[in-house]
């Protein structure tokens, strides 16, 4: 561990140059960067609980050391990125069906209902 | 039904000596952003420029009367646009994310990891740092692609976490498609030289903006007869790189802290070979021509001009192209980026002394154990910007007049 600098800390330093002022509000941006984390570490917890698992079935018992080590073959590097590729999915649904509204017109619902009543 | 696509595990990254060892958890970090990224570039990427065929477009003409005439007009609309405006928060996020998981993971073992730099740099003369050479103000205005501290950032004096977090991280925002080593690009060099010239043996190689010599060692390994020299004004990039080189070992490898654009303590013609890998769209308006007139001076006559870079805008391209390919010269800290795609690279080296005639340009993709990381994505999946998929404007000096003179 690194001696005489506060490395979690320094972890965070901000690149030199203004940010983009994405979302018209900087409290949003805030909360999307924190959301964001969040949804990273999920999967980080997720991709360790699968090695737990795995180390279990194959030797009944393990240490952290195990964990730390671990290495996954090529079969199961696959299906761990098949579980974060659904995961990614999963959590990212709200921009990935903005996508799928823009590729069609809908008329607003009620618009609909309006139609099916006098139809 | 065919394999899924996603990226490769971060344990599948080649470990040299040098490499930050990582925890379980920042392996799994990298497995996140790697596959976040892939989501970004290839699912909701191609929702841009829907974005802007279906409403930004409509809604430009409408105002305006006409089409967007260039690619900053289309940025200005599109950044109004909430499908567009999200996505590029969400890019910026895991750019950011990419840095703060890669510096986390290099400053904990900072340590251990200046300590092995000094065993693998200790009494070779094959490094030489001058703090003399100033960095750059195309260097130091901001920090390039949002890396904390640039190429010459440094923690405490005489340290490597530059070069190491710089190396640490490419495997996540290329999605594993430089390789094992990050060094897909020099790998694809030497396959293409291998059938271009089969059987040239270059004796003097000139990196210039190496940083940690990733593109190069590949060069060095295949040419073990040659001298490489690699050149950056970032000392703490060059510490990494040196030792980097001196553990996979690739001890022909000099380098050497200089600024590209004075190359005058090398004579006329020293190198057969001088070359950038994404180099030419980190400098300026001023320095761009200056190094490519210094380097066509210290190329001898016969040898190889390469300058390797994602491709260039033309008025073949289309304006959403073009704008899409400036993403990260606004919103990741590339401040030429965009000048630099602009210009004719051809002119640029006519203006340095090449004839046109001399001028070629050749597609080169990342050359990768393809077994396990991916070929990179092109086309509307691709990732603008960091595709491991580039251009390759070259030339050969004078080779046809040193032919004619020979037979």
């Amino acid at each position: 561990m690194t001696e005489d600098l506060d490395w979690m800390t320094r972890a965070n330093l901000k690149a030199k140059g203004k940010r983009p002022d994405f979302l018209g509000d900087p409290e949003e941006e805030k909360m999307l960067s924190m959301l964001m984390a969040v949804i990273g570490e999920v999967s980080v917890l997720r991709e360790r609980l699968d090695t737990v698992e795995r180390l279990l079935e194959a030797k009944g018992t393990i240490n952290r050391a195990d964990i730390e080590a671990y290495e996954p073959d090529r079969e199961a590097g696959q299906e761990r990125g098949e579980l974060i590729r659904e995961y990614i999915a999963r959590v990212m649904r709200g921009p990935h069906q903005a996508l799928q509204a823009l590729e069609e017109f809908e008329p607003p619902v009620q618009d609909v209902v309006d139609e099916l009543r006098d139809s | 039904m065919s394999k899924i696509d996603v990226a490769p595990p971060y344990t599948a990254v080649s470990r040299h000596d040098m490499f930050p060892e990582p925890r379980h958890d920042e392996a799994a970090r990298f497995d996140f952003l790697a596959n976040l990224n892939k989501f970004l570039a290839g699912t909701l990427g191609p929702g841009n420029k829907l974005a802007y065929d279906k409403r930004v477009l409509p809604a430009f003409v409408k105002e305006h009367g006409r089409e967007p005439k260039d690619r900053f007009e289309i940025r200005h609309a599109m950044n109004a646009d909430p499908f567009h405006s999200f996505w590029s928060a969400l890019k910026r996020n895991s750019m950011e994310m990419r840095q703060q998981n890669g510096r986390a993971m290099v400053l904990r073992q900072l340590d251990a990891l200046d300590a092995k730099a000094e065993s693998l740099n200790a009494g070779k003369d094959t490094l030489e740092l001058n703090p003399d050479v100033d960095v750059p103000r195309y260097q130091a205005a901001v920090d390039i692609h949002c890396m904390p501290g640039s190429y010459h950032g440094e923690e405490r004096p005489g340290d490597v976490s530059a070069g190491a977090n710089y190396d640490c991280g490419l495997f996540a925002t290329t999605g594993g498609a430089l390789g094992a080593l990050n060094d897909g690009g020099g790998q694809a060099l030497v396959e293409w030289i291998g059938k271009e010239r089969p059987g040239w043996a270059p004796k003097r190689i000139l990196d210039i903006g190496c940083t940690i010599g990733h593109n190069a060692v590949p060069l060095a390994l295949a040419f073990p007869d040659a001298e490489v020299i690699a050149i950056d004004t970032a000392a703490p990039s060059l510490r990494y790189g040196h030792a980097r080189a001196q553990a996979m070992g690739a001890t022909n490898m000099r380098f050497i802290q200089a600024n590209a654009e004075d190359l005058s303590r090398w004579a006329d013609g020293t190198f057969d070979w001088v070359q950038t890998t994404m180099f030419l769209h980190e400098l300026s308006g001023k320095a761009l021509p200056k190094i490519i007139a210094e380097g066509y001076r210290v190329l001898a006559d016969d040898g190889l001009m390469l300058h390797v870079e994602q491709p260039q805008y033309s008025d073949d391209m289309p304006l959403y192209e073009q704008f899409i390919r400036d993403w990260d010269a606004f919103n990741n800290n590339e401040p030429f980026w965009s000048a630099m795609h602009a210009l004719d690279l051809k002119d640029e080296m006519v203006k340095a002394g090449f004839g046109r005639d001399e001028l070629f340009t050749v597609g080169v993709r990342a050359v990768v154990d393809t077994d396990i990381f991916p070929e990179a994505p092109t086309g509307e999946s691709e990732d603008h910007g960091r595709a491991a998929v580039w251009n390759a404007y070259g030339a050969w000096k004078n080779a046809e007049a040193i032919q004619e003179a020979a037979e």
